[in-house]
């Protein structure tokens, strides 16, 4: 197998991540973006590891998956906090700060 | 063409399909659910690259626990079961064209650096070389990363509970 297959893949999911993340208005479907974009780079990580012989890529793509249930934790706790605030899960109504 | 790479093309075109429909379905249950075929497509791959307790770690983590979180976020906001065409801004050719950059830009920097390097899964890295490699080498951001989990924890409780 080629290494550019992985990585080649890894770079189309991160940039479907980034259009989701740019054109979704819905908070928890921008929060399922960017848990592809970490997918992506898990998936980098892993198959550097094995084209390496070296370890340490599959114990950092343990460490990412971590922080991104971490992540989700929290986002997900700001999510109910702006719904119950604003009755709105939509980021674009999130502009009190506006100038 | 051997047998893996078989299995990579089917799996890969699978996960860019429902990578896909996760960002422009316009049902938000459904772009749930559609999550979980790439994510076990990544898991997948975990396999075909010889990583089985990332694999399974990914299964156990991203598809039992944070598509759970996910789901419990799409009933708690109220969001419409049903299809809505209020999911996406208008900023829709925008984010196409930057993300079609991106990708041209990635994939020919790809081609170009790695050219035809080979992967070969020689090993199996099990628990065992892991937890070798996480409790010698690495073991202070192993820590640094339990507080965190501690400290999302509490945080995601004090931000949500109600103070009344």
């Amino acid at each position: 197998m080629l290494l550019n297959q992985y990585l080649i893949l890894a770079a189309v999911l991160f940039c479907i991540g980034v259009y989701g993340v740019l054109a979704r208005r819905h908070a928890v479907l921008v929060l399922m973006s960017v848990e592809l974009m970490l997918n992506a780079v898990n998936v980098n990580l892993v198959a550097f590891s094995v084209h390496l012989r070296e370890i340490s890529g599959q114990v950092f793509a343990l460490f990412v998956i971590t922080v991104a249930a971490a992540e989700v934790g929290v986002g997900l706790a700001i999510v109910l906090l702006i719904y119950r605030n604003m009755a709105s899960p939509y980021l674009d109504r999130v502009d009190s700060m506006k100038g | 063409m051997g047998p893996q790479n078989v299995a990579f093309g089917v799996i890969a075109a699978s996960m860019v399909l429902a990578a896909v429909r996760v960002v422009t379905t316009r049902n938000v249950v459904h772009a749930a659910l559609y999550l979980v075929v790439v994510l076990g497509g990544v898991a997948g791959l975990y396999v075909l690259l010889a990583a089985e307790f990332v694999a399974w770690a990914q299964v156990l983590i991203y598809i039992g626990a944070i598509l759970v979180l996910l789901l419990f976020g799409i009933m708690l906001t109220r969001a419409p079961l049903h299809a809505s065409s209020e999911l996406d801004n208008d900023q829709r050719w925008a984010a196409a064209i930057v993300s079609l950059g991106l990708v041209g830009l990635l994939v020919g920097l790809l081609a170009d650096t790695f050219g035809r390097q080979r992967v070969r899964p020689a090993q199996v890295f099990g628990g065992g070389e892991l937890a070798d490699s996480i409790f010698n080498d690495f073991l202070v951001p192993f820590e640094v990363v339990s507080m965190l989990l501690l400290a999302a924890l509490i945080g995601a409780v004090v931000l949500a509970r109600r103070d009344d």
